[in-house]
């Protein structure tokens, strides 16, 4: 009884609190601060056509360091915790036999998607999306590939050497920043340039930094998901 | 003006959906089927996104929120379920 009075207690004081942040909110007709000056340099400032790829990559790009930084920490603790014992590696997993439909599916999708999440990350600057939405598409590719054949393997060495080349190249270009650019991160480098606005080749390193972050993002979470698929062996 | 009328109608009915989904998740006894309804909120949220002009972000939660954590949810609980058996 007193329980349920709490908890009905609780409820309605967090619909007050919501309540009146609703009515106290009033939407901004135009721009201001620095978002305002981020919409209106930034394609002359970054030259990416995509902005939030101009506030992810080069305005906030401290702050995509630090996201990198989690999502490698998440997948050491992952793989700490989910260590495998040399026995465990040579014991394989039953299942009941993957269907005809999705071994042939798999076949045709998995490099359509390899592809598609390539594009996504090459193509971050211009389209929606990005390295950790591309790197996210490769990991759904991997994972389709090992429902088709569950005892698949994939090559792990191939994946950390990805993984560090490719977080370590991040780190560099950033340090190129400090020397050519404006400061750590900067993706404007003397003597690289801008490009033209709205190709490929365009909006200075952004490119560059968002392919290695693909890469090093599909890597870990197919990692992540490897080990998932490995802690499922039985005897 | 009539698109917009459209566009808040369709949104209030997808946020209906996922106040459903996750109720569902919440209350249903068979995690299997929490699983696959929290799964659908994420899906549900992503078409939301869009429908807010953020595309990036709903590339973000389609691929990760109702992708690949259903999968792990999916992989712990046939983990948890042999464990017990």
């Amino acid at each position: 009884m007193l329980r349920n009075f709490l908890i009905a207690l609780v409820l309605a004081s967090f619909g007050f609190i919501f309540y009146n942040l609703y009515n106290s909110y009033e939407p901004h007709t135009e721009l201001t601060g620095i978002a305002a000056h981020y919409a209106e340099n930034g394609a002359s400032e970054v030259g990416a056509a995509n902005l939030v790829t101009a506030v992810v990559i080069s305005y906030r790009s401290f702050d995509t360091l630090g996201e990198i930084t989690i999502l490698f920490l998440t997948a050491a603790i992952i793989s700490f915790f989910l260590k495998l014992s040399k026995e465990d590696e040579e014991k394989v997993i039953i299942h009941r036999g993957t269907s005809e439909l999705l071994k042939t599916a798999s076949q045709l999708l998995v490099p359509i998607m390899f592809l598609f999440g390539i594009y996504v990350f090459l193509n971050g600057h211009l389209t929606p999306g990005g390295g950790f939405q591309g790197g996210a598409i490769i990991a759904s590719a991997i994972v389709l590939a090992i429902m088709a054949n569950p005892n698949m393997t994939i090559n792990h060495s191939v994946i950390i050497w990805v993984e560090s080349l490719s977080g370590v190249s991040v780190v560099l270009i950033g340090v190129l920043g400090i020397l050519l650019g404006g400061g750590f991160l900067d993706t404007t480098l003397d003597g690289y340039g801008l490009g033209e606005f709205g190709t490929i080749f365009s909006a200075g390193t952004i490119p560059v930094i968002y392919s290695l972050v693909g890469l090093k993002v599909g890597a870990e979470l197919s990692n992540i998901l490897n080990m998932y698929q490995k802690s499922q062996k039985e005897a | 003006m009539n698109n917009e009328i459209i566009y808040s109608v369709i949104a209030i009915g997808i946020g209906v959906l996922m106040v459903i989904m996750a109720v569902i998740a919440i209350l249903n006894n068979k995690l299997s089927v929490a699983i696959v309804a929290a799964g659908v909120v994420s899906l549900f949220a992503s078409v939301l996104f869009l429908l807010m002009a953020a595309p990036d972000v709903a590339m973000t939660e389609a691929a990760i929120g109702s992708g690949l954590s259903t999968l792990i949810f999916f992989y712990v609980l046939n983990k948890i379920k042999r464990q017990n058996a």
